[in-house]
């Protein structure tokens, strides 16, 4: 139905996911993390879960990299591999 | 967090936006009965107001808000109001969390409804409670406590 | 070491993919799952919510109901994770007065 969609998400998730496996800055892959979790919340309401997606937005997008961007600064910035 | 440098955008919009974010959390744990949402999602929407306002703001004036000593206290409450609904469904001669014994004056289905929102209303101040204390114990900074 | 570990992606992406062929599509009315009842003649939990929870709870909200009424001996684990995490950081991460002084 909405194939299109979920094409378009589909690719942007792994995309993003790639990134964020790639890039040695761990602040931009905290960014790229919460790009893929809000994708996979738009991801979540088109399947028509539109608890779970949200759910996921709030959790993903909103706490998780707060909490994420506390603990890079607590540590160190760069990655070490 | 300490604030490094006042910036009155940040300031100001963050304090205009923190107090909406807190009234549509409350907003969705109370509405959870007809519209997506619940405790869970709204307990993590106060806690992400509690927290942008400690983020922006500092942490002096977050400690106003939220003192950070109440929050496993009230995380604890929160699951002692999940645990307390269905303990009285126990002492009023039913079954654990069964909520048709709950001694409110309502109709069956009624009882179950108000049932419902006791616990939302205590799974919502848990999370909020329990993500402020782990934000709080993660950056370490702890008032004169 | 990275080779290896793009190959092993690449196994990963390619079993994930073999076992997607295998499921049903999703909202097919016909598999077994989303029928009215299962294969082994008895009513499927699905189905019942559906037709009685807003009977039962007075609650629009299947969702909701199914959570906190149906199934909330499983909320009420949740939030004991959710609590023990919650303590544990307190354990671990909170610095005391006396450990600063020493």
């Amino acid at each position: 139905m909405h194939w299109e969609i979920e094409i378009t998400l589909f690719i942007v998730l792994i995309l993003v996911a790639l990134i964020s496996l790639a890039v040695r800055n761990l602040l931009t892959a905290v960014v790229t993390l919460t790009v893929f979790s809000f994708a996979a919340a738009l991801l979540y309401v088109v399947m028509g879960a539109i608890d779970v997606g949200f759910t996921e937005a709030v959790v993903g997008g909103g706490i998780t990299g707060v909490l994420m961007v506390v603990l890079i600064f607590k540590t160190s910035r760069r990655s070490s591999d | 967090m300490k604030s490094n440098e006042d910036n009155p955008i940040t300031t100001l919009i963050s304090s205009i936006v923190a107090p909406f974010i807190l009234l549509f959390g409350m907003y969705i744990i109370v509405h959870g009965h007809y519209s997506p949402g619940g405790g869970f999602q709204g307990g993590t929407m106060l806690a992400a107001s509690v927290i942008l306002i400690r983020l922006v703001l500092g942490s002096e004036v977050g400690q106003l808000q939220f003192n950070s000593t109440w929050g496993t206290p009230l995380g604890s409450l929160g699951v002692l109001i999940y645990f307390g609904t269905g303990l009285a469904a126990v002492f009023f001669g039913g079954t654990f969390l069964n909520y048709h014994f709950l001694p409110i004056a309502q109709e069956a289905s009624m009882k179950r409804s108000l049932g419902i929102l006791f616990v939302e209303i205590g799974v919502g101040l848990a999370v909020m409670a329990i993500l402020i204390a782990v934000y709080d114990d993660l950056l370490g900074e702890e008032p004169d406590a | 070491m990275k080779y290896i570990n793009y190959f092993i992606l690449l196994v990963f992406l390619f079993l994930l993919i073999y076992a997607s062929t295998g499921l049903p599509n999703r909202g097919d009315l016909d598999s077994v799952v989303n029928r009215d009842r299962s294969p082994s003649g008895t009513q499927n939990a699905s189905s019942y919510y559906i037709r009685n929870a807003y009977k039962d709870t007075h609650t629009p909200n299947m969702v909701t109901a199914v959570l906190a009424d149906y199934r909330s001996y499983d909320t009420l684990g949740e939030e004991t994770v959710i609590l023990t995490a919650g303590l544990i950081c307190f354990l671990l991460l909170r610095r005391r007065r006396k450990d600063d002084e020493e």
